[in-house]
């Protein structure tokens, strides 16, 4: 099976699609001749042409709002927006526009396009480069919300988000793109189906539960507390909107403990979503608090090393949180 | 009227907005089917009742569903005439909007798209000088909304919109252009809100009566009336029989929907998402 970085996967999904389906088009803000700021559409404008991979004016409600009306005429946008900290603009699209268009036109129109954004820090982005946003996102009904982790869901999970019917928000581990590789196997069509969970680590003591870059410090800290001797389950939750809460209930029935671990800001984050699935209908399996590592209340993730570091969950910070959870 | 009627029904799209009845009815929406969604009645067609009344939407005539936010059918006007560019179709958009929703960003993104990439859309700016109780001045610095084509570079024309036929011609013009390949032109039709702005608003707070009375003089309906007369286009035994056949289906219309069901609570609850969509 051939290693591929999260980039490769992502632009080989993309490709997949574009020579699959012609009704498949890219916009954004330079996704053309330069390949998008993070090489994400390299090499498809010269395949495809500016007619299906168009750089847009620098402004991301119009790449949105752009999107949803070709989506209405039936083609299927893959919008990208730079980096997710500047999705907000297209909030109004997104929110009041995709997200009711089925429902408000009693399934009249519907509106299958995917919106793709690099999200969360690590990398330096200070606070404008560096914002996770799914929360905003999955709030809404009518959203779909996918977070990959591993090239090989990034590329079957995008394939599976341009065939969906629905308006999919796409986030993408950007300290990750060149970081994480995967081997993905050679098969004519990886799809890996939205809605579903995955246990990435079984284990018996605890349930952690992550997605994007999280997983993959999740899974750091897990090796790290297995050599003292704790067992940790990692469940990879790969598809925010709609989450798989039979896979997070089943986990924890089985380990009696969870943490859940996500870099957004902790107050009003996904994981208080979790958290009250557990609270309400895992109550007599626990047997320890639902606690959560995250982002702490401060706007957004500051710049210079030591304040971002301090920022940012870690598999040191991590590895503790499971320490002191599997003493209860 | 004399917008609608310079587009091919069927075959090209509205993108309108809540002012709009007269548009929407000419496009295709049947008197019955307005009135089921006045009363928030079950099948009616733009958003099974979802919605509040004239948030139009048609698909079998391609009107597209719009929301209360202002400008947000700018975009989605470019986009669809970015898909009919992609896909060599001949159709082309129109879409409307009042003046003081080209305030919004949204406005100017949508109108850019189109002016850029050469897109086939109108649009249709219906200037009744307020916007609630704002005045133009307010919203703009520039004398006409059509001079803000100038900044965005594409063809700007200033219409009288109590002219039936001034209406036609310019926008007709427009289709033209657009369906030659030629792109996006912004017509702005200068007309006037002869009542207020909803059954809650009083407009004696920011307009005078006789500036209402002014423009009351000008009604189109009564102006194209009469110009249909003194072209004997129109006689008195054809208004006799138009008016008894408009009042027949304005009462059909309110005796069918009154008649009608309100929808189940259950349709409340999808479709939310398109795997939830119920085929009759």
């Amino acid at each position: 099976m051939p290693e591929m970085t999260l980039i490769e996967a992502i632009r080989q999904a993309m490709d997949e699609e574009l020579e699959r389906d012609e009704r498949v088009f890219i916009l954004g803000e330079d996704v053309g001749p330069r390949g998008g700021v993070f090489r994400a559409t390299q090499g498809l404008f010269e395949k495809y042409g500016a007619q299906r991979i168009i750089d847009s004016p620098l402004a991301e409600l119009g790449i949105v709002g752009v999107g949803i009306g070709a989506a209405l005429y039936g083609l299927r946008p893959i919008c990208e927006i730079q980096f997710a900290d500047f999705i907000h603009p297209a909030f109004n699209q997104i929110v009041n526009e995709a997200a009711k268009m089925c429902y408000r036109s009693g399934g009249e129109w519907t509106v299958p396009m995917v919106i793709r954004a690099p999200y969360g820090g690590g990398i330096g982005g200070g606070l404008y480069h560096s914002q996770s946003v799914e929360a905003f996102f999955a709030h809404v009904p009518g959203l779909k919300v996918v977070v990959p982790s591993t090239p090989h869901d990034a590329k079957g999970l995008l394939k599976s988000a341009v065939r969906d019917p629905n308006p999919v928000l796409f986030f993408e581990p950007k300290k990750g793109y060149r970081l994480i590789k995967g081997e993905i196997p050679e098969v004519e069509d990886l799809l890996v189906p939205l809605g579903q969970a995955r246990v990435s680590r079984p284990g018996s003591d605890l349930s952690v539960f992550a997605y994007g870059m999280m997983q993959h410090y999740c899974m750091a800290a897990a090796n790290l507390v297995a050599q003292e001797g704790l067992d940790v389950e990692v469940v990879d939750l790969r598809t925010l909107a709609p989450l798989d809460g039979a896979t997070v209930l089943e986990s924890v029935h089985k380990t009696g403990k969870a943490l859940i671990v996500y870099e957004d800001n902790a107050f009003g984050g996904y994981g208080a979503e979790v958290a009250a699935l557990l609270a309400d209908k895992a109550f007599t399996d626990l047997d320890g608090p639902v606690r959560r590592l995250a982002g702490p209340n401060v706007p957004a993730m500051p710049y210079s090393h030591p304040l971002q570091d301090w920022f940012m969950p870690d598999p040191e910070k991590i590895a503790d949180a499971m320490r002191q959870l599997a003493a209860y | 009227m004399g917008a609608v009627f310079a587009l091919q029904r069927q075959a090209d799209w509205l993108v309108p907005y809540y002012r709009d009845l007269a548009m929407v009815l000419a496009f295709g929406l049947t008197p019955r089917e307005f009135v089921l969604g006045l009363m928030g009645k079950r099948g009616e067609p733009s958003s099974g009742a979802r919605q509040m009344p004239s948030h139009w939407g048609l698909r079998r005539a391609n009107v597209v569903s719009h929301s209360s936010p202002v400008a947000t059918q700018t975009t989605h006007a470019s986009g669809i005439a970015l898909g009919i560019k992609l896909r060599g179709d001949q159709a082309v958009v129109l879409t409307s909007i009042g003046e003081g929703s080209t305030s919004q960003g949204e406005w100017y993104e949508g109108v850019n798209w189109a002016a850029t990439q050469k897109l086939p859309v109108i649009f249709l700016v219906e200037n009744n000088i307020y916007a609630i109780s704002v005045r133009q001045e307010q919203q703009m610095a520039v004398a006409h909304v059509a001079d803000k084509a100038e900044g965005l570079g594409l063809p700007g024309i200033s219409v009288d919109g109590m002219d039936v036929m001034a209406m036609h011609q310019a926008v007709s013009q427009s289709v033209e252009r657009a369906r030659a390949g030629a792109g996006p032109t912004l017509v702005e039709a200068r007309v006037y809100r002869l009542t207020p702005h909803s059954s809650d608003d009083d407009d004696r707070s920011y307009r005078s009566r006789q500036e209402v009375e002014s423009w009351r003089e000008r009604d189109p309906l009564l102006g194209f009336q009469r110009a249909l007369r003194q072209q004997k286009v129109l006689t008195s035994q054809i208004e006799d029989e138009l008016e008894a056949k408009v009042k027949a289906q304005v009462e059909d219309a309110v005796a069918f929907a009154e008649a009608a069901p309100y929808p189940d609570i259950s349709e409340a609850s999808y479709p939310v998402y398109a795997e939830d969509i119920r085929h009759a």
